[in-house]
């Protein structure tokens, strides 16, 4: 298999080969999949039993829910801000419009603490910014879900624009023109041009976020705060079950978190190379680059 | 908020023409780019401001505070350092790493390629646990790098692993290998053709890499909290000196440290890119 690519460079020298591919799995072995393995064997020691009682314990089942909504409502924010920015930045022009691309890429910079400093200083109930005009308005922010949702919101925001701007681009807009000037009025065009189009990076965008959402932990703390077990979510709760001697509900809790991130991992595994075959063809069709 | 900006996508239904097509906003599409833009100021940029805002309010008392504070100056020497060593060690190992999964041929190697991904995926408080039940006290393999500088490290080059690799990558699968062919058949020898074809080429994804691979190593804080053990001045981490100043409620000496991390990020995205334009110009 290996000798037809002996045109290529590096292919020449079997040491070299072979010592390149050792240090490439042996770092990857020992860095990344060998401790990500061996979380299993540490959640299961004590046998699938122990396991499910962790699981059963009604601080995991809160901390999970509460997860799971946060990440899930500030994934659909993120789903409509993403696609709707997107459109803005491919589609039109306007002023400042290469300073807010520059922009949106700024949470991916910021540590998730800084994130969550950030919000409480506008949103605290008692020394931010507007949190309390909106605290008398009847809205908390800080220390209850909206602020939660922001935070994870905020550090998951460019995911989705990031996998559907090139896409867009790659695209062109001589269907969507040709749909404009057959009567096809915006929304339809949308529907039926548009978004088939961008449906798999669109896909892999939410899978991406709902990853790093789920998992957000950082900002989520700052902005939560400790109202006794309330606004825990399954990040946090797996530091502090760690820390209260209780190892076996953290490793539980950290299973699952695992488990949600690798089969997201795979979904988009098996997404992505569709997603490059219909690329190529689209090159093969003669299509002009930009 | 969400059916407001729906209508971005849709712009406003029977009005756009061909005329009025791609260039210039519809009525429908500015109202969706206000809305866009609202909620974008008040997630990211007002807050934003509010931590230059707060660190600022004092002037520049605050940040010699910070400045001054031994503790904060050492956290800040921890961070940058250990970011420096680890993106040096993203460069090489990325760039090799991506040479392998887009060069080389071998069974495995789309194992290796979801594994890569993982330090992405996993949570990053997960990801210290992960590191600290193969690493920690209760180590299989007797090494134990916990509550040590080196733990620092460890967790920063687990989290940044993606970064340099999936830059490259792309760009490594577009080359042309007809280049370096011509290159060996005039003579050139396989580390010539590597210094003058190959790394030219792949100098600005290497070098966007390793931005991100730094600016996320700064600011990384999940990781670190329970395998760095945090101890004042020997493994604690910016991001961790920023926590327990809210915690402490002192959130103007938190947004001055926070401030400090932002320009640093800043500094570092600016000379990354000059170095990646020496690096590219010397073809």
């Amino acid at each position: 298999m290996a000798s037809s690519q002996s045109t290529m460079v590096g292919a020449g020298n079997p040491v070299l080969k072979w010592l390149l591919r050792l240090l490439v799995v042996g770092y990857l072995f020992l860095l990344v999949a060998w401790p990500s393995g061996y979380i299993v064997r540490r959640t299961f020691e004590d046998g699938t039993q122990s396991f499910l009682d962790a699981l059963s314990d009604p601080d995991v089942t809160h901390a999970l829910k509460l997860s799971v909504t946060v990440a899930l409502v500030a994934v659909l924010i993120n789903l409509v801000f993403g696609v709707g920015m997107s459109l803005l930045l491919v589609r039109f022009e306007f002023p400042g419009k290469r300073v807010l691309s520059a922009l949106i890429d700024l949470p991916m910079a910021i540590s998730p603490i800084v994130v969550g400093l950030a919000l409480i200083l506008v949103y605290n109930g008692r020394y931010g910014w507007f949190g309390p005009t909106l605290e008398d308005a009847g809205l908390q922010v800080v220390f209850a879900k909206p602020g939660m949702i922001m935070a994870t919101a905020f550090v998951a925001l460019p995911l989705v624009i990031r996998e559907v701007v090139p896409v867009l681009e790659d695209m062109g807009d001589e269907q969507e023109q040709a749909a404009n000037s057959l009567g096809a009025n915006a929304w339809q065009t949308f529907w039926r041009i548009t978004l088939p189009g961008i449906k798999w990076a669109v896909v892999y965008g939410v899978v991406l976020s709902l990853a790093r959402s789920l998992g957000e932990f950082g900002a989520v703390k700052v902005v939560a705060g400790n109202v006794s077990g309330e606004t825990t979510t399954a990040p946090v709760l797996v530091q502090q079950k760690y820390q209260n001697f209780e190892q076996g509900t953290a490793y539980a809790v950290a299973f699952v978190l695992v488990a949600v991130a690798v089969v997201a991992l795979i979904v988009v595994a098996l997404l992505r190379p569709s997603e490059h075959k219909t690329a190529r063809a689209r090159v093969g069709a003669g299509k002009e680059p930009s | 908020m969400s059916t407001a900006t729906t209508s971005v996508a849709g712009g406003r239904p029977a009005r756009v023409r061909r005329s009025a097509s791609r260039h210039s906003l519809t009525r429908g599409s500015s109202l969706g780019l206000g809305v866009a833009l609202i909620w974008f100021s008040l997630l990211v940029l007002i807050p934003l401001c509010a931590v230059i805002a707060t660190a600022g309010e004092n002037g520049w008392g605050t940040f010699s505070d910070a400045l001054t504070n031994r503790q904060t100056l050492n956290a800040l020497k921890l961070t940058v350092l250990s970011s420096l060593g680890v993106t040096a060690v993203n460069i090489v190992m990325g760039t090799i790493i991506a040479w392998v999964l887009v060069r080389d041929r071998f069974p495995g190697k789309g194992l290796i390629d979801l594994v890569i991904d993982i330090p992405f995926a996993m949570p990053t408080i997960v990801a210290g646990l992960v590191l600290l039940s193969l690493y920690g006290p209760e180590s299989p393999l007797g090494v134990e790098v916990n509550n040590t500088r080196k733990a620092v490290f460890l967790a920063l080059a687990f989290v940044t692993v993606p970064f340099v690799v999936r830059t490259v990558q792309p760009v490594l699968e577009e080359m042309e290998t007809d280049v370096e062919d011509a290159a060996a058949s005039l003579g050139a020898s396989r580390a010539t053709t590597f210094r003058r074809i190959i790394l030219p080429t792949l100098a600005p994804a290497i070098f966007a890499g390793a931005t991100l691979s730094f600016a996320r190593a700064i600011s990384e804080y999940g990781s670190l909290v329970l395998l760095s053990g945090n101890l004042p001045n020997r493994t604690e981490v910016a991001s961790v000196r920023v926590y327990s100043a809210i915690e402490g409620g002192n959130q103007q000496s938190a947004a001055a440290v926070a401030t400090i991390l932002l320009l640093v990020a800043l500094v570092a995205i600016v000379v990354f890119d000059l170095i990646q334009r020496r690096l590219a110009r010397r073809g």
